[in-house]
């Protein structure tokens, strides 16, 4: 036996040998179990909201016979603006039920009754649709109108049949007539097109979220066009172009720092600087965009100077060597090798952006809007806070609607990450 | 080449964006400089829901878009009084009285003249999940469960921590689990009216207590409003949804949050008789139940000129379509006024009738 042999082999160099082993061993199945781990809360993330949420996607609507009485909506026969605003809708869709089921007379039973339908969102239809065409007062149509939250959760068997009758917010006779109603084919459930097209609303039958995914849009759109142009500038220039002295690593390091301010810190901003000073409207998506545009700013600096520092050296060395000046050297050569880079970083800066509430809340937006936003001064809400308003509702529908919203959020967010990759890779020039 | 193409595009993109967020800014104020295209309403989160439904309710009617924010009744106080004039609030909504500093505040930046709506009453519930103990509670036990420090007894005033474990150690006849309790955080109305009516209102029955009262209030008021900070009271975070969760995953613990979720619950939780008294819609409409407020909105005369609508909003959520017995706020969970009083806070709006304090 040799003594390199006898070195190596030793009882002691065996142990050493084990122990290094182990240690090798216990770091890969810690780095093995962080990932398990971080899977499995992602994975019950989602189940739990896709549990929750899906249901949110369907509907029952129910088919009534709506009798748009003369008597009740316009007595004169004018048939104008006046008389059609101040009509009783309500009764029209009172009567109309209470015709469904003519064998109800008793005054409670018929309140019971009438609260099998969405009364805000079925009233509304027939008013909406006598407002634009008067003519149609007096005749009768049928129209498929939304039940309410609590007979949707009861149809979806969110509420439990068996609970007794005083611990459940819809009676035994209700459950008698829907049931009825459900075997007939009146109550029917589709797909919920109001979830998508509509705005905001205080019935969670009838609340949408196009108001705030327009409202995040416009807010993105801005901040992207702001933050975006003005970030790859102001790294192009520190990069490449600024002097290296004590103010210039002052400015670095306050960059930095910015990008690790707590978001509401921008919204106190924004609302200091573009609301009091510069007068600019509350809740519009434009004050929402710039207050995002700085938050992700610095995100976007230090995603391009990383990306422009990764540009091998000779590349520039080349250009420079064959007459380019700097400036050319620079814009013809690094800029566009570090774009994969520089969108990344700028993408998912967005998508932090389009996630934040907090800053959101000074300037306004944190907001119940009546109306899609058709400009950027227009008052807006956004998709996040929309969720936040929604979680905080008291109603049991809200919760699938909660979850169903941010199911939506999730796909948006995923499709700018995917977009990210897809633009890196598209981009990407290897040597 | 094609990338550079592709980066031009992009370029070029992002300034035909650029130069229309240009025009909008430069048009931004000018399009607010005049009148209101909207009804702005802004202040507490407990009106909220109310608020949003005569929204909508009123949109639908008349096509006037109305914005609602959740600021807290705090926060909506400030902004509704930084002026009057078509970019400031019209109408601000308050889960309290309007406080003398606000409503001078308000006279101070041109406010002139104040509407003030009483629109009804909130119950605050102590609730407990639907398969545990009953409790029955007057203020004074609340306050003894709830407080920092507690007097020695009702006779000798000097406070020790608060000894209680168990709610059997304040009153035998009380279960004997553990006192722990999930409520909203100091930054929300409901606390502050839960300090302010339960705890300060079972503080009044400790005699030495309720002499202190009469010779240094802020020494009652700072040991009434003191919750205890020893883990048996827990702030739960603003979402009183999460409390109802919570409530029944742990069937020994109570929560603190306003009468709607109890009412939307009802399958999960219960409340807890305070003084002998069930929580339901009757007790509070009726005022038997002793935890309960008054909700106000507040709404600025001058206004009425330059916003569109702003009458109208008002006299709706004073209308027998919502406000009157089983209209449409009643459905989700507001204890409307009694009949009388409602055509009192009518009749101002109808004449803009300013209130004073």
């Amino acid at each position: 036996m040799s003594a390199f042999e006898s070195i190596h082999q030793s009882d002691r160099a065996v142990k050493r040998m084990t122990r290094r082993r182990g240690q090798e061993l216990r770091f890969r199945l810690f780095g093995l179990g962080a990932v398990i781990a971080a899977m499995v809360v992602l994975a019950w993330l989602t189940i739990s909201l896709v549990g929750t949420g899906y249901t949110a996607f369907y509907q029952h609507h129910m088919t009534l016979e709506v009798f748009l009485d003369e008597a009740v909506l316009d007595p004169t026969g004018e048939r104008n603006a006046e008389n059609l605003r101040k009509a009783n809708f309500r009764k029209i869709i009172q009567e109309a039920i209470y015709a469904r089921f003519p064998e109800v007379s008793e005054r409670r039973q018929k309140s019971a009754l009438f609260k099998i339908v969405s009364a805000s969102g079925a009233t509304n239809q027939v008013r909406q649709m006598a407002y634009a065409n008067p003519a149609l007062v007096g005749r009768t149509l049928t129209l498929s109108v939304p039940t309410s939250d609590d007979v949707d959760q009861l149809l979806k068997g969110y509420i439990d049949r068996d609970a007794p009758e005083k611990r459940r917010k819809i009676s035994n006779q209700q459950i008698v007539w829907v049931d009825a109603l459900k075997a007939t084919g009146e109550i029917k459930s589709q797909f919920n097109w109001t979830f998508f097209t509509g705005v905001d609303s205080r019935d969670p039958e009838l609340a949408g979220i196009a108001g705030a995914v327009v409202g995040s849009l416009m807010a993105l759109a801005v901040a992207f066009v702001v933050s975006v142009p003005a970030g790859v500038g102001a790294a192009v220039y520190l990069e490449e172009f600024a002097p290296q002295n004590r103010f210039t690593d002052f400015i670095e390091i306050n960059i930095n720092n910015l990008a690790a301010v707590p978001s509401i810190v921008f919204g106190l901003l924004g609302l200091a600087v573009f609301l009091n000073f510069f007068g600019m409207p509350r809740s519009a998506p434009l004050v929402g965009g710039l207050v995002l545009a700085l938050m992700t700013l610095p995100t976007v600096i230090i995603a391009t100077r990383a990306a422009l520092r990764s540009v091998s050296p000779s590349i520039i060395d080349g250009a420079l060597s064959l007459g380019a000046s700097h400036t050319q050297a620079v814009f013809h050569h690094k800029v566009p090798l570090a774009a994969p880079g520089i969108l990344t970083g700028s993408i998912i800066g967005m998508a932090q952006a389009l996630g934040e509430t907090a800053p959101l809340l000074m300037i306004g937006m944190v907001a119940f809007v009546t109306e899609i936003p058709s400009g950027l001064t227009e008052p807006a809400s956004a998709l996040p806070v929309q969720i936040f308003l929604w979680s905080d509702s008291a109603e049991r529908a809200w919760a699938e609607r909660t979850s169903a919203a941010i199911i939506v959020l999730l796909m948006v967010l995923v499709t700018m990450n995917a977009l990210a990759i897809f633009l890196r890779t598209r981009l990407e020039r290897r040597w | 080449m094609k990338l550079k193409s592709l980066l031009a595009s992009v370029i070029g993109v992002l300034f035909a964006f650029g130069c229309g967020s240009e025009d909008a800014q430069v048009s931004a104020p000018i399009a607010t400089a005049e009148a209101a295209d909207e009804i702005r309403i802004v202040g507490s989160s407990t009106v909220y829901p109310f608020s949003t439904k005569v929204a909508q309710e009123y949109k639908n009617k008349t096509g006037q878009s109305v914005v609602v924010e959740s600021t807290g009744s705090g926060g909506g106080h400030k902004l509704f009084c930084e002026g009057a004039g078509a970019d400031t609030a019209d109408v601000t909504n308050s889960s309290r009285r309007q406080k003398k500093s606000e409503f001078d505040k308000c006279g101070a930046n041109g406010v002139q003249e104040i509407v003030e709506v009483k629109i009804g009453f909130d119950g605050i519930v102590v609730a407990n999940a639907l398969d545990s103990v009953e409790i029955d509670l007057t203020l004074k036990q609340i306050y003894q469960a709830f407080a920092k420090r507690v007097p020695i007894s009702d006779s000798n005033c000097t406070l020790h921590d608060n000894p209680y474990e168990k709610w059997s150690d304040i009153d035998a006849t009380l279960p004997g689990t553990a006192i722990e309790a999930f409520g909203p955080p100091p930054t929300s109305g409901t606390r502050d009216a839960f300090v302010e009516i339960a705890m300060e209102g079972g503080a009044k029955q400790v005699a030495c207590l309720a002499a202190l009262r009469k010779e240094d209030k802020k020494a009652f008021a700072t040991i009434a409003h003191t919750l205890r900070e020893d883990g048996k009271w827990i702030d739960a975070g603003e979402n009183d949804n999460a409390i109802v969760q919570t409530l029944t995953n742990t069937p020994s613990a109570v929560g603190v949050f306003g009468y709607s979720f109890l009412d939307q619950n009802a399958d999960m939780i219960k409340g807890a008789l305070v003084g002998g008294v069930e929580p339901t819609f009757e007790n509070i409409a009726d005022g038997y139940y002793p935890i309960s407020r008054s909700l106000y909105f507040y709404l600025k005369a001058d206004n009425v000129a330059v916003t569109n609508g702003l009458k109208g909003y008002a006299l709706e959520f004073t209308s027998d379509e919502a406000s009157g017995p089983g209209g449409y706020l009643e459905e989700i969970g507001l204890v409307p006024l009694p009949d009388d009083e409602r055509a009192r806070y009518r009749a101002a709006i109808e004449n803009m009738t300013g209130y004073s304090q």
